[in-house]
């Protein structure tokens, strides 16, 4: 921690990715700085060949118009070039804007809109016919560069052009003293407190707003992530999340810049697991879903296994149930369990391990959404360091973090380095750090409603410090903590996401602010619950005949059941318990507006569309009927009409005796 | 020797002729004088009610079966007797109804298989897997990586074939006649029992293996709107008979069609 205090200070003299691309190709040339996955082989670019790359495609950019305070979109998957974009515009002080690759046209179009870019770089054709689309809402949109040439062979090139060729021109115009000069001294006289970045955050209410992150926000947080957690060079990271995503920008590029690690970029999205397999990640993020999938796979996969593998396996993590944390904590344990978990490294934990990639994993984080306590303890019973990270866009990710040795299932850790947290009188989680936004951009009355003068962020989620831990525990957002009209506490986040945390649940949707009772929407699991269905002879044609299926019914009802229970077990939550459910007919979907791109759950949006649903909760009956109008992949629309069963809950008495389902 | 290649014919020159084929089995006629041709580069579609003769009339032109009556001119050269490794060695790739691949195979060895023709070490090499032999396969692993990345079946390089779903399967079978570089591609209906979405997929891979590689493509397919979108010509057959050729909108308008089709009100 010798040079902690530097990190506190400004940047320094690096305080910008252009300058620190300079920096890393002269102290980590030869090192690997990208490598991705192109026809079936690794291929990597050192420091010092990113570096010409992106000097020649920044060159390239110029003669197509490209000016400080520019904003050019980046649309695509995780693709090499599309990283070297990033730090190609920010070389003549332009700005990236990542947008969300599968987002539909519509939305696409809103967020060009309003960030007035005026060239895009994009990854295929599929990006460049969605922008073609929408060029007539787009007048500022002057270029697109694709990365991708495939199928784009007859288009009109008058304005579109491939990255090869943009780089090609560059590096003929890199010959030229004057041109190579001038690009010396833009990326000379760009700040730390110049805006690097706009992030557009998919908001669970209301449309996008674009968080402006400066240099510096965006080089100290990643500078301080790093410390927290003795990263350095020798990391292996994979880039599969949305390049849109705040902890894709800090995970995937600005702590790569920073810290001169090599990011793998997988050959497509349905690949991941498999090429995260070949690189074996040491430092890896991913939202809880991703860690659900890995385990419910595993163990749909299990059930396929021999009777003696099943048993071997079923033994083992019994073992590391029991003395896996307490061995990665470094708790004295005693020498029989060491030598069995030992056994069952080599047998079961070893193997699993290889087959999530996770090998040679120094630091896991999981952040965005609470993770069931069951899933977390299972990878960290395996030897897995996963911690928990509480993170903004404003804040350019890091406001807790959970320190090695301290981790709880329920917390979201103790602040990072140089960050300043508070809880309001009303609950509210306040903060303030070197990674605080400076602002929204075109929207100043939005600013000033979460940022005050002095620097504080509201965090719009409630929470409090763990007196016993002195962690940060969050438990809802804060305007979703509401009240039942008996004025008991009603924190719907919560209740949803015990109830999520069966794998039998994908998605919960709670109900009940003013009202007499908690009610709840459930979406089955189509892996987890079909796979069921495979094993006990259950035959089904649709998503939405299993949905219905009785059994499936009574199975959720005992995970209902049981959540009800657990809240009955904590004082604070007992007034919320479930009394009536029903299980969806279709999908919740990012296409139907019902989740955001991240897959948040739009509760307001989701309680109008389904308004019968919800009438028919509250209002006693035993079924409920409901038509919705659904979008297809392809942009179609289509009608799902439904007819689901209501169920009525027991509750339980509140009780001492249940307090352990707490802790 | 090797036919003359198909650089030697321009584009939309004819490549391919078929003239009055006729083919018999004992006293089931399959197909009754039928002539067409294939031009360089299109897009042409076989089309017609069941049992018009389609499946027939691509086994004659890979040499599957062996016209009765007629002859077929591929690249300038008249077989009277073409067997179906000498249309392959000579540039002609089809795809099966009903997928034939190697089901214990992965993707990966499937395509590899269709590269075959093109290894010219000798088996002694093959077997010692080193030197020569190992720089060509490198050197066909690549075509065939290029191939996988086309197709974008990344995820399934090494899954069994047997084991992926039927959409899937069909790609791979155009994987492993793409990898012959063929200057022809026969497809036996590359859409039949796809749902919607992988329709689109395989419309959108065949027009960009039309555009991207300048292959000449025959298929057979019953799906009306496919075949219009897709085609530049169509030939239509009917109990072994032509009984219309011409551009999708032609053909469409042409009464003998639309009655083969529609049945006749009698």
């Amino acid at each position: 921690m010798a040079n902690h205090a530097d990190a506190r200070a400004v940047s320094g003299a690096h305080d910008t990715f252009p300058k620190l691309l300079a920096l890393n190709a002269q102290r980590f040339g030869t090192r690997p700085a990208t490598r991705h996955k192109d026809l079936g082989i690794w291929h990597s670019w050192t420091w010092s060949e990113v570096r010409d790359i992106v000097r020649h495609f920044a060159l390239g950019l110029r003669a197509l118009g490209l000016r400080r305070g520019d904003k050019v979109a980046i649309v695509g998957s995780n693709r090499p070039r599309l990283y070297w974009s990033m730090a190609a515009v920010q070389s003549w002080g332009g700005v990236p804007v990542p947008v969300y690759a599968d987002s539909v046209a519509d939305e696409m179009a809103y967020v060009l809109e309003h960030a007035e870019a005026s060239i895009a770089v994009v990854e295929d054709q599929e990006q460049v016919d969605k922008l073609l689309s929408i060029s007539d809402r787009l007048p500022k949109l002057t270029h697109i560069i694709y990365d991708e040439e495939r199928g784009l062979r007859d288009y009109d090139h008058s304005r579109m052009h491939s990255f090869e060729q943009v780089q090609a021109n560059g590096r003929a115009a890199a010959a030229d003293p004057a041109q190579a000069k001038a690009l010396d001294d833009e990326i000379a006289a760009s700040k730390g407190s110049d805006l690097a970045i706009m992030l557009y955050t998919s908001g669970t209410t209301g449309r996008p707003k674009g968080v402006m992150l400066s240099n510096d926000n965006v080089i100290i947080s990643a500078r301080n992530g790093g410390l927290f957690d003795r990263l350095n060079e020798n990391e292996e990271t994979i880039a599969y999340l949305p390049l849109a995503w705040v902890g894709d920008n800090i995970f995937s590029y600005g702590q790569s810049y920073v810290l001169g690690f090599c990011v793998n970029c997988p050959e497509s999205a349905a690949t991941v697991v498999e090429d995260r397999r070949e690189v074996g990640t040491s430092y890896a993020f991913a939202p809880p879903r991703v860690y659900e999938n890995l385990l419910t796979q595993t163990m749909v996969r299990m059930e396929d296994a021999g009777p003696f593998k099943k048993k071997m396996f079923h033994y083992f993590l019994g073992v590391a149930k029991e003395w896996g944390e307490k061995i990665l904590n470094k708790e004295p344990v005693p020498l029989v369990a060491r030598l069995k978990y030992a056994l069952g490294e080599v047998l079961v934990y070893g193997p699993l391990k290889n087959r999530f990639g996770l090998t040679s994993i120094r630091v896991g984080y999981t952040a965005g959404e609470a993770i069931g306590p069951e899933i977390f303890r299972f990878f960290r019973s395996l030897g897995i360091n996963l911690k928990q990270l509480y993170g903004q866009t404003e804040a350019s990710v890091y406001i807790t973090a959970q320190p090695d040795g301290e981790i709880h299932a329920d917390t979201v850790g103790k602040p990072n380095i140089d960050v300043e947290v508070k809880i309001d009188e009303n609950g509210e989680v306040l903060y303030r750090s070197p990674g605080v936004f400076l602002g929204y951009y075109k929207d100043p009355e939005k600013t000033a409603e979460t940022k005050t003068p002095d620097g504080w962020v509201r965090s719009g989620d409630a929470g409090f410090f763990d007196p016993k831990t002195g962690h940060l525990k969050i438990i809802d957002r804060a305007k979703d903590v509401g009240k039942l009209r008996s004025g008991a506490l009603f924190a719907p986040k919560y209740v949803e996401n015990k109830l999520k945390f069966y794998p039998n649940i994908k998605e919960a949707v709670a109900f009940g602010q003013d009202r007499d009772f908690a009610t709840c929407f459930l979406n089955i699991d189509l892996t987890a619950v079909g796979s069921w269905a495979e094993r006990n002879n259950v035959s089904y044609g649709s998503y939405q005949e299993l949905a219905g299926h009785p059994e499936v019914i009574k199975t959720l009802t005992a995970h209902v059941d049981e959540v009800n229970r657990s809240l009955a077990g904590e004082p604070m939550m007992a007034g919320a318990q479930i009394r009536r459910f029903l299980i969806l007919h279709k999908e919740l979907d990012a296409d139907d507006g019902e989740l955001t791109r991240t897959q948040k759950v739009r509760r307001g949006f989701i309680g109008e569309r389904y308004a019968p649903l919800v009438t028919a909760l509250y209002d006693g009956s035993k079924r409920g009927h409901i038509r919705t109008e659904v979008t297809f992949e392809d942009g179609r629309k289509g009608v799902i009409e439904g007819d689901v069963a209501i169920v009525d809950m027991p509750l339980h008495g509140t009780a001492d005796t249940f307090r352990e389902a707490a802790e | 020797m090797r036919a003359p290649s198909a650089t030697d014919i321009a584009a939309g020159e004819v490549i391919l002729a078929v003239e009055n084929v006729s083919l018999g089995f004992g006293g089931v006629k399959a197909l009754t004088d039928v002539s067409f041709d294939i031009r360089k580069g299109e897009v042409r579609a076989i089309i017609g009610p069941n049992g018009a003769g389609k499946t027939s009339m691509l086994n004659c032109i890979n040499g599957f079966y062996h016209p009765t009556e007629g002859r077929i001119t591929f690249k300038g050269k008249t077989r009277p007797k073409m067997r179906p490794h000498e249309a392959a060695a000579g540039g002609i790739a089809r795809t099966f109804q009903n997928v034939a691949l190697f089901k214990g195979m992965s993707t990966l060895d499937n395509i590899m298989a269709g590269r075959t023709l093109k290894m010219n070490r000798s088996f002694f090499w093959q077997i010692l897997r080193h030197g020569p032999a190992m720089d060509e396969e490198i050197e066909h692993r690549k075509f065939v990586e290029e191939i996988i990345d086309f197709l974008e079946i990344q995820h399934i390089r090494k899954v069994p074939v047997g084991k992926l779903p039927y959409g899937l399967q069909k790609r791979v079978e155009l994987g492993r006649a793409l990898a012959m570089q063929p200057d022809v591609l026969l497809l036996d209906e590359p859409m039949a029992g796809m749902n919607l979405e992988e329709k689109e997929d395989m419309c959108r891979f065949i027009l960009d293996v039309s555009n991207q590689y300048g292959t000449t493509i025959a298929l057979i397919e019953h799906d009306m709107g496919v075949v219009m979108d897709l085609s530049d010509r169509v030939v239509v057959l009917e109990y072994g008979r032509k009984i219309a050729d011409g551009t999708p909108d032609e053909v469409k308008r042409d009464q003998r069609v639309i009655d083969a089709y529609l049945g006749v009100a009698h």
